[in-house]
Protein backbone atom coordinates (compact mmCIF):
# COMPACT_ATOMS: atom_id res chain seq x y z
CA UNK A 1 0.00 0.00 0.00
CA UNK A 2 1.58 3.39 -1.01
CA UNK A 3 2.38 5.76 2.39
CA UNK A 4 -0.53 7.84 0.70
CA UNK A 5 -2.81 5.45 1.46
CA UNK A 6 -1.32 4.81 4.86
CA UNK A 7 -1.56 8.74 6.15
CA UNK A 8 -5.55 8.86 4.65
CA UNK A 9 -6.77 5.73 6.67
CA UNK A 10 -5.09 6.59 9.52
CA UNK A 11 -6.14 10.47 9.66
CA UNK A 12 -9.71 9.46 8.59
CA UNK A 13 -9.70 6.49 12.24
CA UNK A 14 -8.16 8.93 14.61
CA UNK A 15 -10.62 12.18 13.27
CA UNK A 16 -13.54 9.62 13.84
CA UNK A 17 -12.02 8.57 16.73
CA UNK A 18 -12.07 12.17 18.61
CA UNK A 19 -15.65 12.48 16.98
CA UNK A 20 -16.63 9.57 19.00
CA UNK A 21 -15.45 11.59 22.31
CA UNK A 22 -16.23 14.73 21.59
CA UNK A 23 -19.97 14.23 20.15
CA UNK A 24 -22.72 14.79 22.85
CA UNK A 25 -24.90 12.91 20.63
CA UNK A 26 -24.31 9.08 21.49
CA UNK A 27 -26.04 8.04 17.79
CA UNK A 28 -23.60 10.07 16.06
CA UNK A 29 -20.94 8.71 18.42
CA UNK A 30 -22.00 5.16 17.63
CA UNK A 31 -21.86 6.03 13.64
CA UNK A 32 -18.31 7.71 14.32
CA UNK A 33 -16.85 4.48 15.88
CA UNK A 34 -18.55 2.55 12.45
CA UNK A 35 -16.32 5.07 10.21
CA UNK A 36 -12.92 4.97 12.84
CA UNK A 37 -13.43 1.13 12.33
CA UNK A 38 -13.83 0.83 8.82
CA UNK A 39 -10.54 2.99 8.50
CA UNK A 40 -8.91 0.37 11.03
CA UNK A 41 -10.06 -2.64 8.85
CA UNK A 42 -8.64 -0.85 6.01
CA UNK A 43 -4.81 -0.30 8.03
CA UNK A 44 -5.46 -4.03 8.86
CA UNK A 45 -5.80 -4.44 4.54
CA UNK A 46 -2.40 -2.61 4.30
CA UNK A 47 -0.49 -4.62 6.69
CA UNK A 48 -1.48 -7.71 4.82
CA UNK A 49 -4.07 -9.17 7.21
CA UNK A 50 -6.77 -9.50 5.44
CA UNK A 51 -8.70 -11.94 7.19
CA UNK A 52 -8.58 -9.55 10.41
CA UNK A 53 -9.45 -6.95 8.26
CA UNK A 54 -12.39 -8.95 7.35
CA UNK A 55 -13.09 -9.86 11.17
CA UNK A 56 -12.84 -6.43 11.62
CA UNK A 57 -15.59 -5.13 9.42
CA UNK A 58 -18.12 -8.02 9.99
CA UNK A 59 -17.71 -8.39 14.23
CA UNK A 60 -17.30 -4.75 15.20
CA UNK A 61 -18.73 -2.95 11.99
CA UNK A 62 -21.36 -4.70 11.95
CA UNK A 63 -22.49 -6.77 14.74
CA UNK A 64 -21.37 -4.16 17.59
CA UNK A 65 -22.41 -1.39 16.17
CA UNK A 66 -25.73 -3.12 15.39
CA UNK A 67 -26.05 -3.64 19.41
CA UNK A 68 -24.67 -0.40 20.29
CA UNK A 69 -27.12 1.18 17.70
CA UNK A 70 -30.05 -1.06 19.40
CA UNK A 71 -29.40 -0.13 22.84
CA UNK A 72 -29.00 3.57 22.15
CA UNK A 73 -32.63 3.51 20.36
CA UNK A 74 -34.02 1.15 22.44
CA UNK A 75 -33.23 3.11 25.98
CA UNK A 76 -34.27 6.43 23.89
CA UNK A 77 -31.43 8.51 25.17
CA UNK A 78 -31.20 11.73 24.67
CA UNK A 79 -28.53 14.52 23.56
CA UNK A 80 -26.63 15.09 26.65
CA UNK A 81 -27.81 18.36 28.14
CA UNK A 82 -24.95 20.83 28.37
CA UNK A 83 -23.96 20.89 31.84
CA UNK A 84 -21.31 22.88 33.42
CA UNK A 85 -18.28 21.32 32.63
CA UNK A 86 -16.02 21.05 35.81
CA UNK A 87 -12.52 22.51 33.87
CA UNK A 88 -10.21 21.49 36.03
CA UNK A 89 -11.10 17.42 36.21
CA UNK A 90 -11.30 18.21 31.83
CA UNK A 91 -7.60 19.54 31.69
CA UNK A 92 -6.75 16.31 34.14
CA UNK A 93 -7.92 13.98 31.93
CA UNK A 94 -6.56 15.38 29.02
CA UNK A 95 -3.11 15.89 30.79
CA UNK A 96 -3.11 12.18 32.07
CA UNK A 97 -3.90 11.11 27.83
CA UNK A 98 -1.41 13.80 26.99
CA UNK A 99 1.17 12.65 29.25
CA UNK A 100 0.66 8.76 28.40
CA UNK A 101 0.85 9.78 24.50
CA UNK A 102 4.10 11.07 25.19
CA UNK A 103 5.16 8.38 26.74
CA UNK A 104 4.41 6.10 24.10
CA UNK A 105 6.11 8.06 21.49
CA UNK A 106 8.97 8.20 23.72
CA UNK A 107 9.15 4.73 24.02
CA UNK A 108 8.76 4.05 20.39
CA UNK A 109 11.75 6.94 19.49
CA UNK A 110 14.14 4.49 21.36
CA UNK A 111 12.92 1.17 19.87
CA UNK A 112 15.54 0.46 17.10
CA UNK A 113 13.14 -1.67 14.92
CA UNK A 114 10.85 0.90 14.96
CA UNK A 115 12.83 2.51 11.85
CA UNK A 116 12.31 -0.66 9.58
CA UNK A 117 10.30 -0.54 6.61
CA UNK A 118 7.89 -3.14 5.39
CA UNK A 119 9.80 -5.65 4.42
CA UNK A 120 8.87 -7.86 1.00
CA UNK A 121 6.30 -10.82 1.51
CA UNK A 122 7.13 -13.82 -0.56
CA UNK A 123 4.60 -15.18 -2.65
CA UNK A 124 2.72 -18.07 -0.45
CA UNK A 125 1.20 -20.72 -2.07
CA UNK A 126 -1.60 -20.68 1.10
CA UNK A 127 -3.80 -18.01 1.97
CA UNK A 128 -3.90 -15.99 5.29
CA UNK A 129 -7.03 -17.92 6.71
CA UNK A 130 -5.48 -21.15 6.33
CA UNK A 131 -2.46 -20.07 8.29
CA UNK A 132 -4.61 -18.62 11.19
CA UNK A 133 -6.97 -21.68 10.81
CA UNK A 134 -4.25 -23.79 11.02
CA UNK A 135 -2.17 -22.63 13.63
CA UNK A 136 -5.49 -21.81 15.52
CA UNK A 137 -6.57 -25.19 15.36
CA UNK A 138 -3.31 -26.64 16.44
CA UNK A 139 -1.11 -24.51 19.00
CA UNK A 140 -4.29 -22.65 20.20
CA UNK A 141 -6.58 -25.28 20.35
CA UNK A 142 -7.33 -25.48 24.13
CA UNK A 143 -7.68 -21.08 24.17
CA UNK A 144 -9.85 -21.65 21.10
CA UNK A 145 -12.80 -23.83 23.04
CA UNK A 146 -11.78 -21.68 26.26
CA UNK A 147 -13.38 -18.98 23.99
CA UNK A 148 -16.15 -21.09 23.03
CA UNK A 149 -16.91 -21.14 26.73
CA UNK A 150 -16.32 -17.70 27.29
CA UNK A 151 -18.83 -16.84 24.97
CA UNK A 152 -21.44 -19.27 25.78
CA UNK A 153 -21.27 -17.82 29.40
CA UNK A 154 -21.47 -14.44 28.03
CA UNK A 155 -24.76 -15.31 26.37
CA UNK A 156 -26.11 -16.95 29.43
CA UNK A 157 -25.31 -13.83 31.42
CA UNK A 158 -27.07 -11.14 28.89
CA UNK A 159 -30.29 -13.75 29.23
CA UNK A 160 -30.29 -13.56 32.86
CA UNK A 161 -29.33 -9.98 33.12
CA UNK A 162 -32.07 -8.95 30.41
CA UNK A 163 -35.13 -10.75 32.25
CA UNK A 164 -37.49 -9.04 33.88
CA UNK A 165 -38.22 -9.81 37.61
CA UNK A 166 -41.54 -11.35 38.61
CA UNK A 167 -43.52 -9.45 40.30
CA UNK B 1 8.01 4.33 3.43
CA UNK B 2 6.07 3.28 6.27
CA UNK B 3 7.54 1.97 8.86
CA UNK B 4 6.89 0.16 12.19
CA UNK B 5 7.05 3.33 14.25
CA UNK B 6 4.61 4.83 12.34
CA UNK B 7 2.02 2.09 12.76
CA UNK B 8 2.99 2.30 16.24
CA UNK B 9 2.48 5.99 16.71
CA UNK B 10 -1.30 5.65 15.30
CA UNK B 11 -2.00 3.23 17.57
CA UNK B 12 -0.98 4.98 20.94
CA UNK B 13 -2.73 7.96 19.87
CA UNK B 14 -5.79 6.13 18.87
CA UNK B 15 -5.38 4.33 22.52
CA UNK B 16 -4.45 8.08 23.73
CA UNK B 17 -8.24 8.99 22.35
CA UNK B 18 -9.80 6.21 24.03
CA UNK B 19 -8.50 6.58 27.23
CA UNK B 20 -9.46 10.27 27.61
CA UNK B 21 -13.15 9.26 26.49
CA UNK B 22 -12.84 7.31 29.37
CA UNK B 23 -11.62 9.59 31.53
CA UNK B 24 -14.16 12.72 30.35
CA UNK B 25 -17.63 11.03 29.53
CA UNK B 26 -20.15 10.67 31.59
CA UNK B 27 -22.40 8.58 29.44
CA UNK B 28 -21.84 4.73 30.23
CA UNK B 29 -22.68 3.55 26.65
CA UNK B 30 -19.74 6.78 25.69
CA UNK B 31 -17.34 4.89 27.81
CA UNK B 32 -17.84 1.44 26.30
CA UNK B 33 -17.26 2.79 22.81
CA UNK B 34 -14.33 4.26 24.12
CA UNK B 35 -12.93 1.25 25.46
CA UNK B 36 -13.85 -0.26 22.22
CA UNK B 37 -11.13 2.10 21.08
CA UNK B 38 -8.30 1.27 23.58
CA UNK B 39 -9.03 -2.52 22.29
CA UNK B 40 -8.47 -1.36 18.50
CA UNK B 41 -5.83 0.33 19.30
CA UNK B 42 -3.89 -3.04 21.08
CA UNK B 43 -5.07 -4.59 18.05
CA UNK B 44 -3.57 -2.24 15.10
CA UNK B 45 0.24 -2.85 17.27
CA UNK B 46 -0.46 -6.68 17.16
CA UNK B 47 -1.36 -6.98 13.37
CA UNK B 48 1.86 -4.39 12.83
CA UNK B 49 4.24 -6.53 15.09
CA UNK B 50 3.15 -9.72 12.96
CA UNK B 51 3.65 -8.19 10.17
CA UNK B 52 7.17 -6.67 10.74
CA UNK B 53 8.48 -9.37 12.17
CA UNK B 54 9.02 -12.06 9.84
CA UNK B 55 9.15 -15.76 10.50
CA UNK B 56 11.75 -17.50 9.07
CA UNK B 57 9.62 -18.61 5.90
CA UNK B 58 9.05 -15.46 4.40
CA UNK B 59 5.58 -15.46 6.08
CA UNK B 60 4.28 -12.43 8.67
CA UNK B 61 4.44 -14.22 12.54
CA UNK B 62 0.62 -15.68 12.56
CA UNK B 63 0.51 -16.16 16.54
CA UNK B 64 0.50 -12.04 16.77
CA UNK B 65 -3.25 -12.24 14.34
CA UNK B 66 -4.13 -14.96 16.53
CA UNK B 67 -4.53 -12.87 19.95
CA UNK B 68 -6.18 -10.37 17.67
CA UNK B 69 -8.73 -12.86 17.09
CA UNK B 70 -9.05 -13.49 20.63
CA UNK B 71 -9.18 -9.84 21.58
CA UNK B 72 -11.88 -9.28 19.41
CA UNK B 73 -14.01 -12.85 20.66
CA UNK B 74 -13.74 -11.14 24.15
CA UNK B 75 -15.01 -7.51 23.57
CA UNK B 76 -17.69 -8.72 21.55
CA UNK B 77 -18.69 -11.03 24.97
CA UNK B 78 -17.48 -7.75 27.34
CA UNK B 79 -19.73 -5.50 24.62
CA UNK B 80 -22.38 -7.24 24.84
CA UNK B 81 -22.66 -8.32 28.82
CA UNK B 82 -21.92 -4.31 29.03
CA UNK B 83 -24.94 -2.93 27.46
CA UNK B 84 -26.89 -5.39 29.01
CA UNK B 85 -25.89 -4.51 32.72
CA UNK B 86 -26.14 -0.62 31.34
CA UNK B 87 -30.01 -2.20 30.30
CA UNK B 88 -30.58 -3.18 33.46
CA UNK B 89 -29.17 0.01 35.16
CA UNK B 90 -31.43 1.99 33.17
CA UNK B 91 -34.32 -0.04 34.28
CA UNK B 92 -33.69 0.85 37.62
CA UNK B 93 -32.54 4.35 37.65
CA UNK B 94 -33.35 5.97 34.43
CA UNK B 95 -30.26 7.16 33.42
CA UNK B 96 -27.05 6.01 32.10
CA UNK B 97 -25.09 9.06 33.59
CA UNK B 98 -21.74 7.86 35.73
CA UNK B 99 -22.53 11.28 37.87
CA UNK B 100 -26.01 9.94 38.96
CA UNK B 101 -25.08 6.58 40.08
CA UNK B 102 -23.21 7.18 43.82
CA UNK B 103 -24.36 4.79 45.65
CA UNK B 104 -21.38 2.54 46.27
CA UNK B 105 -19.34 5.66 46.46
CA UNK B 106 -17.62 6.52 49.79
Amino acid sequence: MPPLLFWVFALLMLIFGVAVVVNRNPVASALSLVVSFLGLAALFMSLDAYFVGIIQVLVYAGAVMVLFLFIIMLLNLPAEERRQINWLAAAGGIGVALILLVQICAVIGHFQAAHQTLPPLPRSTTDDVWNIGALLFSNYNLPFQIIGVLVLVATIGVVLLSKREPR
Amino acid sequence: MVTLGDYLIVSGILFAIGFAGVMLRRNLIVILMSLELMLNAANLSLVAFSRFRLQPSGLPDYNAQIFVFFIITVAAAEVALGLAILVALFRARQTTDVKDITQLRF
